[in-house]
């Protein structure tokens, strides 16, 4: 899996007015590969896919960084390439299908336009590609559903649209934005199944942007863990799971009940993660010092470094290593 | 006899294409001091059944007998006395408080409305309500806008929880809460039960968390209830197969990318299947199924299933 | 941040072995049950709300702030002070009745600085019948806008909220009012009494209730269905408590709104009566000053035009001010941070 960087992402900051929601937030995605960022709302994972677009809305400026792909520095090129990039090479799908799609064209009208748009073809040959499209999202009776409108499908339909629409043109980079967040269980599993297939059929890399951290260990290469705009744990999806490190990651895990765990409320509460996210507004070092229970003087002044513990692996928090602190990481996971 | 007891409960709708079945023929209880768990998908009525049983919905046949009392067609008027004992906890935080009133008008007024003692007592009883969601007094003159989602969703169990209800109904009440927030409201629910001695009807499309939380867990799918089973025994032995899909579709971080449990869409409750109304997606169907609605069978004392099939499982 | 609140902030006492501490707790060490709920706190509330605080106060001292940023809707409300001022002012300035003769007829504006704007065909102060005429547009302007609103809002709020038959017949009603050509209801209405003062108000106000009860019927319809109006049913509220408590103040941005053009609407209906001889004849208004001096449009077209821009910029600044009202109110610039 260990191919070449398709995607790297160095330093990014994106600034609004009185806020930085992205914050020195650097990263790497190989071809082929998934990438899953996992935050809560206020983690900033959401803006970082709309920057990687050029798609962030007036007010937010990118301050700082470069976003290399394939050899091009995105926040370099001028509007008209980043144009002909968007849809072709960089594809992006979002939470809520309904109001991505247009109400009143037909989703055939839909996909044949990033098709005649991007590669040129006749109205004939796009039809036909559309149906073909429709077919490979598993989509029931293509030639016929193609003439639907968006309001005539379920969530689970209008997200494979979505999806079709999405890798029409045969993307090298496909970003999903909380693609299964507004979908039932049972269709979940089979939207991210279907983008998995996707990605090995058509040998592109997905960024799958999520705060669901089942979702992320079930089908991601590498985990980003971000926290009000900071990268704050990288690693393995196995290695997240058997030793998180950060005490926010450490924070999620504990505080979710699981499905395959026999906890029960007549045993005890959940261990929570005291306070919101709001609390980080304001902080001048780590921006979980404030929700965080092995806070130390020195996290509140300075951000922290990211350190490298083992091989494919980072974490923002240097109190995790000290004297009495790792046995902590290991307890009652 | 049950704190609750829901009989052959159909709510329906007329639509313009056909009659919508949101609910269709359930039964059920709650006895005191349990938490029941409702599950389901988006669309199989189970947010409709719990408006049902507090009368937020009209019922179109069936029965609701809350504390011996049947409330299934009593006016408004005499319903105002069930409230007090039965109420309700929203999924959204956001849109379950008046934006134009402050937190001590929202926690007042349901007193007010109850006749609950004078000024003065009423002030206490809304401190001692904020105190113990965990909010500091100073949040009474604010507005919900100024609150992040955990608090206001502890303002509304506060407000549910001000008259001193047996039951309460919570209808996703940590469904549109970050992970790090949701540990927070279940906790406070759960020890909230234990010092008032409440019962809830817990609907959630989150097995995990009602896996947690309930004591006993109703599966529903289309408008009716497939299995129930204490949670243990549901756990340990799911025997519908939707049952079983839906504990599949969890994403489990000890599977790596594996196949979804369960393929197409959920039906439209508009258009119920013939038979066996999960039938079309069932893994295990056969003829009868396309033909013979199942009916609920008990398959131990506190496990029902309604599947032709669940003895294959 | 500096705010005091902060400071005020309950400590965080976190034990970090039992923080994660997923294990039901040891038999041998039961934890006092105010410890097991310490975690039940909220320790972010004031952080919260300060944060909160900081970004943004009420909605409607935003909205306020809004409204008062705005150049258009300034120079309205500047305007429609003036109005104001004037309408107040005319019985002191000009204690005289402004349809007594004062002076020698058609003095032009600019000629005569005891009369600025100069007489009429019977030696009549124009500026004397501007600032009375004033009074009376809005006078019938406010009072025909009071009575529509308040028809309006029991019909469309009555509609709206209990839906069903009883929507259905007042929606006929609604709808039997709104097909009539109001102007001539009015003009029948008027010719019908004696027109009077208060008949004109009346009647103005008729003739424009069904446009606020059709706006508020279907603010009442979407409002009906959040879900604070279904705790309020939740709660045992009663139908009177849950429409003036829980939707009305939520419904009443864009009713607000509507009231200014409203007023303007009302004016020209007024102006319009007078014109046509309809209005009160024993007062003076803009409308019939325009009608008086309809005749004499080629020689002394002052006549018409002064009263008749008095109008335009009276109605143009309600107009002003109800745009202003619609940025500054309208929920869709209420969301931006």
């Amino acid at each position: 899996m260990a191919n070449a960087s398709l995607l790297s992402v160095r330093d990014l900051t994106v600034k609004f007015p009185r806020i930085e929601p992205v914050r020195n937030l650097s990263f790497d995605v190989s071809e082929g590969e998934t990438l899953a960022i996992v935050g809560e709302s206020g983690s900033g994972k959401s803006l970082t896919a709309l920057a990687l677009m050029r798609l962030l809305p007036k007010a937010a400026q990118i301050t700082s960084g470069r976003i290399d792909f394939s050899g091009r520095d995105l926040l370099k090129l001028d509007d008209r390439s980043i144009r002909s990039l968007r849809g072709k090479e960089i594809a992006m799908i979002f939470q809520e299908p309904m109001t991505s799609l247009n109400p009143v064209l037909t989703i055939g009208r839909q996909i044949t336009e990033s098709l005649r748009l991007h590669e040129g073809l006749s109205a004939k040959a796009a039809r036909l590609r559309a149906i073909e499209l429709l077919d490979l999202v598993r989509i029931p009776a293509p030639h016929k559903r193609i003439d639907d409108y968006p309001h005539q499908l379920s969530g689970g339909m209008r997200q494979r649209v979505m999806i079709a629409i999405a890798v029409a043109c045969r993307p090298r980079l496909l970003i999903a934005d909380e693609p299964t967040t507004a979908l039932d269980v049972t269709i979940q599993a089979q939207v991210l199944d279907l983008l998995d297939r996707l990605r090995r059929e058509l040998s592109m890399a997905l960024i799958l942007i999520t705060h669901d951290l089942g979702i992320v260990t079930q089908w991601a290469d590498n985990v980003v863990v971000m926290y009000a705009g900071r990268k704050v744990e990288q690693a393995l999806p196995e290695a997240l799971f058997a030793d998180p490190l950060h005490p926010y990651t450490r924070g999620l895990l504990n505080a979710s009940p699981r499905l395959k765990d026999d906890y029960h409320y007549t045993d005890g509460p959940l261990t929570e993660i005291p306070g919101s996210i709001v609390s980080a507004i304001g902080e001048n070092g780590c921006p979980f010092a404030p929700r965080c229970p092995i806070v130390r003087s020195g996290c509140r002044t300075r951000v922290p470094d990211l350190l490298v513990p083992a091989e494919d692996r980072l974490v923002a928090c240097p109190v995790i290593f000290a004297e009495g602190e790792r046995h902590v990481a290991a307890r009652g996971l | 006899m049950s704190l609750l007891a829901v009989s052959d409960l159909h709510t329906h709708y007329a639509g313009p294409s056909g009659t919508l079945r949101a609910v269709d023929d359930v039964s059920l209880t709650v006895e005191d001091g349990e938490t029941v768990g409702l599950v389901g998908e988006s669309g199989c009525g189970k947010s409709t059944l719990g408006k049902t049983i507090t009368r937020l919905v009209a019922p179109t046949k069936g029965s609701i007998v809350f504390k011996q009392e049947d409330i299934t067609r009593i006016s408004e008027r005499s319903l105002r006395p069930v409230r007090r004992r039965l109420q309700m906890i929203f999924q959204d935080p956001f849109g379950s408080l008046n934006p134009r009133q402050n937190i001590r008008d929202i926690l007042t007024a349901p007193l007010v409305v109850h006749g609950y003692g004078n000024r003065a007592e009423r002030a206490k009883r809304v401190e001692a309500l904020i105190d113990r969601v965990g909010l500091p007094r100073t949040a009474l003159s604010r507005y919900p806008h100024e609150f992040s989602g955990g608090q206001r969703q502890r303002i509304g169990i506060a407000r549910a929880l001000i008259l001193d209800p047996e039951l309460v109904v919570c209808d996703e009440p940590v469904s549109a809460l970050d992970l790090s927030i949701q540990a927070q409201i279940l906790n406070l629910l759960s020890s909230m039960k234990k010092d008032l001695g409440l019962s809830y009807l817990f609907i959630s499309h989150d097995l995990s968390v009602v896996r947690y939380f309930t004591d006993r867990v109703l599966v529903m799918y289309l408008g009716r209830i497939v299995e129930s089973a204490d949670n243990r025994t549901l756990w340990a032995q799911p025997k519908h197969p939707y049952t079983r899909a839906l504990m599949d579709a969890v994403p489990d971080p000890s599977r790596r990318r594996q196949a979804a449990p369960i393929s197409g869409d959920l039906p439209s409750p508009q258009n119920i299947p013939s038979g066996c109304r999960f039938h079309p997606r069932c893994p295990l169907a056969t003829d009868i199924c396309r033909t013979v609605d199942p009916a609920l069978t008990s398959f131990g004392p506190t496990h029902q299933v309604a599947c032709h099939h669940a003895d294959a499982a | 941040m500096s705010n005091p609140d902060t400071a005020e902030r309950a400590p965080v006492v976190l034990n970090p072995a039992l923080a994660y501490d997923r294990s039901p707790p040891k038999p041998d060490a039961p934890t006092p049950n105010e410890e097991r709920w310490s975690n039940v706190h909220a320790p972010d509330a004031m952080r919260a709300t300060t944060a909160s605080a900081e970004t943004g106060t009420t909605s409607a001292n935003r909205a306020l702030r809004v409204f008062l940023r705005n150049p258009n809707a300034m120079t309205g409300l500047i305007f429609l002070v003036l109005v104001v001022a004037a309408a107040l002012l005319a019985p002191v300035l000009y204690p005289e009745d402004p349809l007594s003769m004062v002076a020698r007829p058609f003095i032009w504006p600019g000629t005569n600085s005891t009369y600025p704007l100069g007489t009429d065909s019977l030696g009549r102060d124009v500026l004397s019948g501007i600032l009375h005429g004033a009074r009376i547009s809005l006078l019938v302007g406010i009072v025909a806008t009071v009575i529509g609103l308040a028809v309006g809002l029991i019909i469309g709020s009555t509609a709206g909220y209990f839906g069903g038959w009883v929507d259905d017949v007042l929606v006929k009603l609604i709808e039997i009012v709104q097909t009539l050509p109001s102007f001539i209801l009015l003009v029948v209405l008027v010719a019908i009494a004696q027109p009077s003062v208060a008949v004109v108000t009346g009647a103005v106000g008729i003739v424009s209730w069904p446009t606020v009860a059709r706006l508020v019927r279907s603010e009442f319809r979407a409002i009906r269905e959040k879900d604070y109006v279904v705790a309020a049913r939740s709660l045992g509220y009663g139908h009177v408590r849950i429409i003036i408590r829980e939707i009305l103040p939520n419904a009443l941005p864009p009713i607000i709104v509507t009231s200014s053009v409203m007023v303007a609407s009302a004016i020209l209906m007024e102006s319009a009566l007078s014109f046509m001889g309809l209005g009160d004849p024993n007062l003076v208004s803009w409308g019939s000053m325009i009608g008086d001096g309809r005749e004499l449009l080629r020689t002394a077209w002052y006549l018409t035009a002064i009263p008749g821009l008095a109008i335009v910029f009276t109605v143009l600044a309600l107009n002003l001010i109800g745009d202003g009202l619609n940025d500054a109110l309208n929920p869709r610039f209420t969301d931006e941070r």
